[in-house]
């Protein structure tokens, strides 16, 4: 069917989806009721097609699969799309995660509801754009574009402060975006293609390699976000309505990470182990430094938001530690972490409806009157922290592992995260949920409706059957981690032949 | 069977768990109760067959993780040691489910303390049964949990809950050890299976590790690292602070985990990894010294606490010293035979305090006690017994584990071991006279409730403790402040559902010690354990003890009977003499009574300068200085540059022609330069 294939039907359903529901017409109660209808059936057909790539993706295959190509700008950028190992559980991530976006928006937007949804349906084939594209032309357009929805999303639906936070949110990104447009074309320059197949086996030259890693550092480093260009994510985090932050750490953090393992690592080695140093001081300082700072968070959300960069820490440390606990780790825990703090920021969502405050000391004792929500938010809060048989254990525990590989400065001053996440994580829910109900404002605060716990109840499942059998998504990641491994080494013994050489 | 042993306390969990609201509190009960009998059971007929019979099995239950070399399974190990403690666990658990079916009876929450009790037992099977690290760190942090619930449980309570944050974190401290000795003994041996690392052992004896700069002897570190979390867990000497705080959790919860078994898993983790510190002396020295000083320290505590609770509490602590001492001198056989007599007459205790606590109307200030012997007769005699097998009277269990121990360390004939040993006797002479005051403050002299009978009060005297500049044990006449009425109190005896469970343990309190003595340390040793723990070559020790100076043996016993006789002299015959002797030394009593003042120590310098640090580092460096220097900063340039450009485009018309002929200037100066050159 003109040669397009499952990977485009991804990108283009929830576009369809859109434009359905900007053809609703009018805005009372009936039109806005279907348009929450149609994103959701939207969501869930994405899904499901996605789950139908799944079913035709082989994990024992290191090469891109699924791979669909189309002219385009030029015979050397084309429009080409194809997933390996290391993308496919993205992409499963962000169409498995939409439909509980639409689930938490249900009743809290009230105003400019087919706008909302629309915006959330493009931003939906922006990020699975971003982990399909297979040039990286592509690739740039996709990583930007989701930009403008999200930007949307803060400045309109937010809290107060949402005009400075979706500003700060933009600017930063932006800038990061710019170097990495200047970088791209550079590559053109050297490689003569943006095909990303091909660049993976073009060899740069040192020199550039390093201004390139550094330009796509950049960029990179704003997304996940790495201290010290963090400070967006609380504000944005903050500000931004549940579903939109359940996007933010559940995908768009993702993207930093994603383009370390697509880009930097694979297609600059020298440079990746030259720079590795400094990724592992940022990373362990982010660890620390954030922890410490979600300690004395007054505010439910900046707290998780803090929490996030700690998490994404472990993640850049996995990465650049260069061996397959690693950089499977940190695979793994992008994934585990997208699952978790989303259902963190729903859990907030969830008091946030009732109580339109995310102040901590608002709450307590919420357990004497909402016991399911209770346990839903204690079993997140201990993945969070990262007990055994939850999925965030397996990342922390094996990106943890790679790092005492690599350097056992970095793994131990990471681990020391391990204490304080309990710290931080573990005084919120005893402010929140545990203690005495003695406020007046929470004596009528209901328990979790059955809306509410259609979402849970998945995201529960997921994160516990990941703690106890991560093997369909580390196996995933094990084929291209191979690869990767190799190429590395041959990547560094050439290194050493030469600096042998000039001796 | 395996299967059943292990996974039964998890169905429990399930049903309680997921349908304890539908079902009801008696249902619940009563399944969670019976699946644990059935395991218990189970584990006894597992035992026998294991150590004496056939011996070790491994059952495959699935694959956990395989990433690289890294290969990680759910399995099951089945050797006399984790046999032994499949019997102790749920032996225990079980008694202790049925025993807080009693206990519990009045409190509307009970599935979910059903739940968590049998979620609790079976995150310490798999840690038992575990046939690797990491399988192990996941009953470790499973307990962990179920322990941060159990503590929490009373949640309205602020200060349960305090405990129960402090029990987890104090204990994650420990797990960073643990976390980073696992990963040392991954990149020395590429795996992290018990199969995968015993057998090789021997080849790393003399093997280095560079770790955080400094080249260790690579099976030190690793013992060390590891030991932090046994520290953590077992709560030892610097991170012991939690356990006591932990009593706020209810009593059967204080017997089976912070007496009996999950504390005891740090004991456990050294005895499976004998073959690792067998080859690491240094690390055993740490553990023998640690093990001295906590056997000490916390003895020491024990003798001026006033809540019941906390009295058997410091106990453990000091008792979980003596095991470790035990496994540092290489004796693990005797640590491991001290774990399972303890596990005993511990758990008795503490239901027995929980059988007073129950008939004094949840007082547990032993202040307000005294007499109750013929109130609760049963319950005395069992305290009794408790007692005696606890400091070790001729012929009960502690007699055999603990002067085991304690001949050991002599027999070590090390400094450590030395020290160890002096630790040990001094200790044992103090732990006779506090389970001996305890014993006559509780069950002897006046009827101290009756002169404020209404004194009822929920949870324990925390604050009271912390005030008591002058009050000693015997002053009956601190609390005036609790006086809402709860009619006349007269202590009854507990139903015979809480009863019948410390039958059962007295028994085992009597005679665990005679019955299994040359199984565990005598001569059937080589034939019970079949390798489970290992002894290098040079290792003699348990030839040794027997070949000790006449006096060392009876040492301890004499120690017993000093102690027994000044409490006898303090508590029942001069009444005024610990006030006096309080009074006389109040810096020395405020310093063991304020527990050494560890917890103000941390708090001072962990607790309150991270909170200072965060806070700096959010309104200094967050706000301040990346966002200050960062995008505010930015947009605050931008905007005074701004307001420079409108200023200059003033409108006048000599303005921008004077600006015109300032820029020609410029011009022209720049390229006669230029041209000059």
């Amino acid at each position: 069917m003109f040669g397009f294939g499952i990977l485009s039907g991804l990108l283009v359903l929830p576009l369809v989806g859109a434009a359905f529901v900007l053809t609703l017409r009018g805005d009372d109660e009936a039109a806005r009721s279907n348009a929450r209808w149609a994103a959701l059936a939207t969501t869930i057909v994405t899904f499901l097609l996605s789950l139908a790539a799944w079913g035709r993706f082989d994990t024992g295959s290191a090469s891109f699969q699924l791979v669909e190509s189309h002219a385009w700008l030029a015979e050397t950028i084309r429009f080409k799309l194809g997933v390996d190992g290391f993308s496919m559980p993205f992409i499963l991530l962000t169409t498995f995660l939409m439909p509980f976006c639409i689930l938490a928006s249900w009743e809290s937007i009230t105003h400019r509801v087919k706008e909302y949804f629309v915006a959330f349906l493009v931003l939906e084939t922006t990020m699975i754009g971003v982990f399909e594209a297979l040039d990286l032309v592509l690739f740039y357009l996709f990583f930007e574009a989701g930009l403008i929805p999200m930007f949307l999303i803060i400045g309109i639906w937010g809290g107060k402060r949402r005009i400075y936070a979706s500003f700060k949110f933009f600017l930063y990104t932006l800038l990061g975006s710019v170097l990495m447009l200047l970088a791209i074309m550079a590559m053109y320059w050297a490689a003569g293609t943006t095909d990303i197949p091909t660049l993976l086996t073009f060899k740069f030259a040192s020199n550039l390699q390093t201004w390139l890693w550094l330009a796509f550092f950049a960029s990179f480093a704003v997304k996940m976000p790495m201290w010290p260009v963090h400070t967006w994510l609380p504000d944005a985090h903050v500000e931004a309505p549940t579903a939109g932050s359940v996007i933010l750490a559940g995908i768009l953090l993702k993207m930093g990470g994603y383009g370390f393992i697509r880009v930097s690592l694979p297609m600059f080695p020298d440079a990746s182990v030259y720079f590795a140093p400094m990724v592992f001081a940022l990373s362990v300082v982010a660890i620390i430094y954030t922890s410490l700072v979600a300690l004395v968070q007054e505010d439910m959300k900046k707290l998780i938001a803090y929490s996030s960069v700690a998490h994404m820490g472990f993640v850049t440390m996995g990465l650049f530690s260069m061996n397959p606990q690693g950089i499977q780790g940190a695979m793994f825990q992008m994934v585990s972490h997208g699952l978790v703090s989303g259902a963190l920021f729903l859990c907030v969502g969830v008091v946030y409806d009732r109580m339109h405050t995310r102040e901590i000391k608002a709450y307590g004792g919420l357990v004497n009157r909402m016991p399911l929500y209770a346990v839903a938010f204690m079993i997140f809060t201990m993945a969070n922290v990262g007990l055994p048989g939850t999925s965030g254990f397996i990342g922390e525990f094996l990106s943890l592992m790679g790092a005492f590989r690599a350097n056992t400065w970095v793994s131990f001053f990471a681990a020391t995260g391990v204490i304080l996440s309990a710290a931080y994580a573990l005084l919120l829910y005893r402010r929140v949920v545990f203690g005495v109900l003695d406020k007046p404002s929470l004596q009528d605060i209901t328990d979790l409706n059955r809306r509410e716990m259609i979402t849970f109840a998945p995201l529960i499942l997921l994160v516990i059957y990941y703690g106890v059998q991560p093997g369909p998504i580390l196996d995933a990641f094990a084929a291209p981690t191979d690869l990767l491994m190799k190429s590395y080494e041959a990547a560094l013994a050439t290194v050493k032949t030469a600096s042998l050489a000039a001796y | 069977m395996y299967y059943a042993i292990v996974f039964l306390p998890l169905v429990g969990f399930l049903i309680a768990g997921l349908f304890g609201r539908f079902i009801g509190s008696r249902p619940s009960e009563l399944v969670t109760t019976v699946l644990l009998l059935i395991a218990a059971a189970l584990s006894w007929v597992a035992f026998i067959q294991v150590g004496f019979g056939s011996g070790a099995t491994r059952v495959q239950v699935a694959q956990w993780m395989s990433v690289g070399s890294l290969n990680v399974d759910w399995a099951l190990r089945i050797d006399t040691l984790t046999a032994m403690m499949l019997v102790v666990v749920n032996t225990v658990s079980a008694l202790v489910h049925l025993y807080s079916i009693g206990y519990m009876h009045e409190d509307p929450h009970r599935p979910r303390f059903f739940a968590y009790l049998s979620l609790f037992t079976f995150a310490m099977l798999m840690l038992v049964t575990a046939d690797n690290l990491v399988q192990m760190f996941f009953g470790w942090e499973g307990v962990g949990l179920a322990s941060y619930l159990l503590i929490g449980f009373w949640y309205q309570k602020e200060s349960a809950n305090a405990a129960a944050m402090k029990a987890f974190i104090v204990n994650r401290v420990g797990d960073f050890g643990f976390l980073l000795g696992i990963f040392t003994l991954f990149v020395l041996f590429g795996g992290v299976t018990f199969d995968q690392i015993f057998p090789r052992v021997a080849e790393f004896e003399a093997a280095k590790f560079h770790f955080l700069g400094i080249e260790w002897h690579a099976l030190t570190i690793a013992c060390l690292l590891l030991f932090m979390g046994a520290m953590g867990k077992s709560a030892q000497f610097l991170l012991h602070t939690w356990l006591p705080d932990a009593m706020e959790g209810p009593t059967p919860v204080s017997a089976l985990i912070h007496a009996a078994t999950m504390v005891t898993a740090g004991v456990f983790m050294v005895a499976r990894l004998s073959p690792v510190f067998e080859y690491a002396p240094a690390a055993l020295t740490v553990v023998t010294v640690i093990g001295g000083i906590t056997a000490f320290f916390a003895a020491t505590v024990g003798l001026v606490q006033n809540d019941i609770k906390r009295v058997i509490a410091y106990s453990t602590c000091s008792q979980l010293g003596y095991m470790f001492v035990a496994l540092g001198v290489g004796a693990y056989s005797a640590g491991v035979f001290h774990l399972f007599t303890h596990a005993f007459f511990k758990a008795l205790l503490f239901l027995g305090a929980g059988s007073v606590i129950h008939a004094m109307h949840h007082e547990q200030d032993m202040r307000n006690m005294g007499a109750l012997r013929k109130y609760i007769p049963f319950t005395t005699a069992m305290m009794a017994i408790g007692t005696l097998a606890l400091t070790g009277f001729p012929f009960t269990a502690g007699y055999y584990s603990k002067d085991a121990i304690i001949e050991a360390a002599f027999a070590a004939r090390s400094s450590a071991g030395n020290f160890a040993f002096l630790a040990t006797v001094i200790a044992a002479f103090m732990t006779s006279f506090y389970s001996w005051r305890l014993f006559f403050m509780t069950f002897e002299g006046s009827a101290r409730w009756e002169a404020h009978a209404s004194g009822h009060v929920d949870g324990s005297h925390e604050g009271a403790e912390h005030d008591a500049a002058g009050h000693d044990a015997t002053h009956a006449h601190a609390h005036d402040d609790h006086g809402h009425g709860h009619g006349p109190l007269i202590p009854h005896e507990s139903p015979l559902v809480m009863l019948l469970p410390l039958l059962v343990l007295a028994i085992g309190a009597v005679i665990a010690g005679f019955v299994f003595q040359s199984a565990f340390i005598g001569h059937d040793y080589e034939h019970f354990w079949k390798g489970a723990l290992f002894t290098g070559p040079q290792n003699k020790i348990l030839e040794e003890m027997h070949h000790l100076p006449g006096w060392v043996p009876l040492l301890p016993t004499i120690m017993m009977i000093l102690g027994f006789l000044l409490s006898v002299y303090m508590y029942i015959v001069d009444k005024k003499k610990p006030a006096q002797l309080a009074a006389d030394h109040p810096i020395l009593y405020r310093f063991l009574l304020n527990k050494w003042y560890f917890d103000e120590i941390y708090d001072a310098i962990f607790v309150r300068p991270t909170f200072w640090l965060g806070r700096l580092l959010w309104r200094g460096g967050d706000q301040r200085i990346i966002d200050g220097l960062g995008p505010d900063g930015i947009s605050a340039r931008v905007l005074d540059v701004t307001r420079g450009v409108v200023r200059v485009q003033s409108g006048y018309l000599y303005h921008y022609a004077f600006a015109m002929l300032i820029g020609v200037a410029a011009l022209v100066t720049y390229y006669l330069f230029k041209g000059a050159h």
